[in-house]
């Protein structure tokens, strides 16, 4: 690994080692560049996960202090923890549930799809389907997208079973165990799923990709990588001349480090990456870096999600297999006579026993609650994956009344749901519940929205500086040595999960980035 | 259970206030894994008998009437350890129980639901739900108890142990699925 002098200005620097800032840093770093990963967390490995429920949780979760405000349910149900992502080296990746599904090409032009919708800040992607789907066959390649290049798909498992029968029997046509970054055969080094069904927890095979064993130590190979655990950043420093210079953050032993930098991408998942541009506000820059439009922190999106349980008089033992490997996608299109526009997938999905009461279910105690947990056994389980819609007032601020261990503002999350999240929901629910009645579900119980994982949009990318933060590379509109590397540039939600997406948006980052520097652009 | 035992050897060395005591019922799931038909509770921060009425309140929260009351035990255990940490925790706690009244342990299930929905949004009972639905569902006797099988990483995964054992369904054709590696 490389040792990076703190004084050295050629460094590319990336704070986040997750889908986008992992990703970035070994398509950088194999391409000749010396860069520094500012990475909050510590680094675990296959030996430390721990596979006891709360304890993974506590080990892998990004847990200081948010506030958030809204009328969403994650408001009410868990106040103090509005969104649920890692901080670990790997990010997110290392407690994703591996569901790779690409954008429709339609969902990339929301705002000419769906029209002029009130109350909703939609815009167009900057970047056509046909431009992004290079990058898409490079990701599904460089993942091991099952059911794509040739990659066999994943085995049906008992909960799987139970959804394909019902979705067939309402005559839904597009439903398989997935395209999922899982190995379903031994590759690329790492071994094959063995269907333990800890994926939250930290794959021990490391079959389910993650940038943690995967580009993090290709990275470190090349010799261009000095990766730095525990490191915060706080602040994004800029010169006289606008751009961007140095990152100061806070060590393991909270000791304020600066560290100079060519060019500084932001990978800290949806939440922080704007916190983040916000607290490094100026006399130059008063609302922040990458702001004058005034759209950092807004149209912050987290997609609809909620769970969907069927309880059956037969044994299902969902929780055995990989967590989520199944999908019914035929509601991923755009019909407004269903009441709402865009659409959303339904997911396989399932808890462990200490989870399932905590996250999984509607608020409660008593007979009624303890009676769905009795049928722990006979329950199957998926979720609701669907595209939100943006809107300037749902963003992320600076709380300046609680601050963090650092005695910074911590993050605001505001979210106050559209009429159309409402409504796609509700009829989620029901085609969910459907799916399980079709087949003699004996009862279905419909789960709370949980903490956002799905943390994105924040920083978008727009074709109009004023919609937005960054252009269609992801480089901030203000900045030209100031990149947004995560799910945050993403212009909207879609219905597929993101991440597959921000890894496509990174590896064309990190061709851009490559071609600037030799053009000493940047 | 093993943690049920080694804590009350290490807690008798402290001055013990309270103490909850049960039997194992023979032919629970619990029988087949606990090392002894006795067990033990020590308390340190409470009575026996407001041991007694966080036990019945926890029942109350999260009835499983076949669940043994180790399991609970293991909620007041953590309750305990929580209040002995924390004054103003321990506080809260024996003014919530006074609240309750004398009789709450001994009243009817019907009772107690009424009595702690009437302070269902106070921080005590909310303490005492999230602290049940925590401890409760996360230990070897509920897990054999909900028939839930755990960490399988040890055990090779759940491949070859089950994760595609339903039977009353049809199978996915294979088009829709995955092939199955071959059993080493």
């Amino acid at each position: 690994m490389a040792r990076i002098e703190f004084q050295d200005e050629s460094a590319v620097v990336i704070i986040g080692s997750g889908a986008g800032g992992g990703t970035l840093a070994h398509e950088l770093t194999r391409r000749g560049i010396k860069v520094v990963v500012l990475e909050a967390g510590k680094r675990q490995s296959t030996e430390t996960f721990s596979q006891v429920p709360g304890e993974a949780f506590l080990q892998l979760t990004w847990l200081d202090a948010r506030t958030q405000s809204g009328d969403w349910g994650v408001a009410k149900n868990f106040p103090t923890l509005p969104a649920w992502h890692c901080k670990t080296v790997g990010g997110t990746t290392v407690h994703w549930t591996a569901a790779t599904p690409r954008f429709e090409p339609w969902e990339l032009r929301a705002k000419s799809t769906y029209g002029n919708i009130p109350g909703a800040s939609l815009i167009d992607w900057p970047i056509s389907y046909v431009e992004l789907k290079t990058y898409y066959t490079l990701a599904e390649r460089r993942l091991g997208v099952t059911r794509r290049n040739g990659e066999p798909g994943m085995p049906a498992s008992n909960n799987f079973k139970v959804m394909y029968a019902g979705a067939k029997k309402l005559g839904y046509k597009r439903v398989h165990t997935g395209h999922m970054a899982i190995n379903s055969r031994a590759r690329d080094g790492r071994g094959m799923c063995i269907q333990q069904g800890f994926c939250v927890q930290g794959c021990k095979m490391g079959a389910k990709w993650s940038t943690l064993y995967t580009e993090i130590p290709r990275a470190e190979a090349t010799g261009n990588l000095d990766l730095r655990i525990e490191s915060t950043a706080t602040r994004i420093e800029h010169g006289e001349n606008g751009r961007v210079n140095a990152v100061l953050y806070r060590d393991a032993q909270s000791r304020e480090q600066r560290q100079r930098a060519r060019i500084v991408c932001i990978a800290g998942n949806g939440v922080e990456t704007p916190r983040l541009l916000l607290l490094s506000d100026s006399s130059k820059f008063p609302q922040g870096l990458a702001n004058s439009a005034g759209q950092v922190g807004r149209n912050y999106c987290h997609q609809i999600i909620g769970f969907a349980w069927g309880i059956f008089d037969k044994p299902v033992y969902s929780w055995r297999g990989a967590t989520l490997a199944g999908v019914i996608e035929d509601e991923v299109k755009n019909d407004p006579s269903r009441g709402f526009v865009g659409g959303y997938r339904m997911e396989l999905c399932t808890l462990d026993l200490p989870t399932l009461p905590l996250v999984g279910l509607p608020y409660g105690w008593g007979r009624d609650f303890a009676s769905i947990i009795d049928n722990y056994r006979n329950m199957a389980g998926m979720l609701i994956n669907g595209e939100d819609m943006p809107r300037a007032e749902n963003r992320i601020t600076l709380n300046r009344d609680v601050k963090d261990g650092f005695g910074l503002p911590v993050a605001n999350v505001h979210v106050d749901e559209h009429p159309n999240d409402r409504a796609m929901r509700k009829h989620a629910q029901t085609q969910m519940s459907r799916v399980y009645e079709s087949i003699g579900a004996k009862r279905v119980v419909l789960g709370p929205t949980t903490p956002a994982t799905h943390n994105t949009c924040s920083a978008r990318m727009s074709a109009d500086p004023r919609e937005g933060v960054a252009n269609a590379w992801g480089q901030t509109h203000d900045i030209p040595n100031l990149f947004i590397s995560d799910g945050s540039a993403m212009s909207t939600p879609g219905a597929a999960n993101p991440t597959l997406t921000i890894v496509a948006l990174a590896l064309r980052q990190a061709e851009f980035i490559s071609r600037e520097m030799k053009a000493q652009k940047i | 259970m093993t943690e049920l035992i080694t804590l009350n050897r290490r807690d008798l060395l402290k001055t013990t206030t309270g103490i909850l005591t049960g039997w194992v019922v023979a032919g629970t799931p619990l029988a087949l894994i606990a090392p002894a038909r006795a067990w033990a509770v020590n308390l340190a921060a409470f009575t026996s008998s407001e041991g007694a009425a966080l036990m019945r309140m926890a029942r109350t929260i999260a009835p499983h009437d076949k669940l043994d009351d180790a399991a609970y035990a293991l909620v007041i255990q953590a309750v305990d350890a929580d209040a002995g940490k924390n004054a103003s925790t321990l506080k809260m706690v024996k003014e919530g129980l006074a609240s309750l009244g004398a009789d709450f342990a001994a009243s009817s299930e019907d009772e107690r639901v009424e009595a702690l929905k009437k302070i269902e949004s106070s921080a005590f009972f909310q303490t005492m739900r999230v602290k049940t639905l925590q401890v409760l569902y996360s230990n070897p006797i509920a897990y054999a108890y909900f028939g839930y099988e755990g960490e399988a990483f040890s055990k090779g995964g759940y491949l070859f142990r089950g994760f595609n054992d339903l039977r009353w369904l049809p199978e996915v054709p294979a088009k829709d699925s995955g092939p199955l590696p071959a059993r080493a």
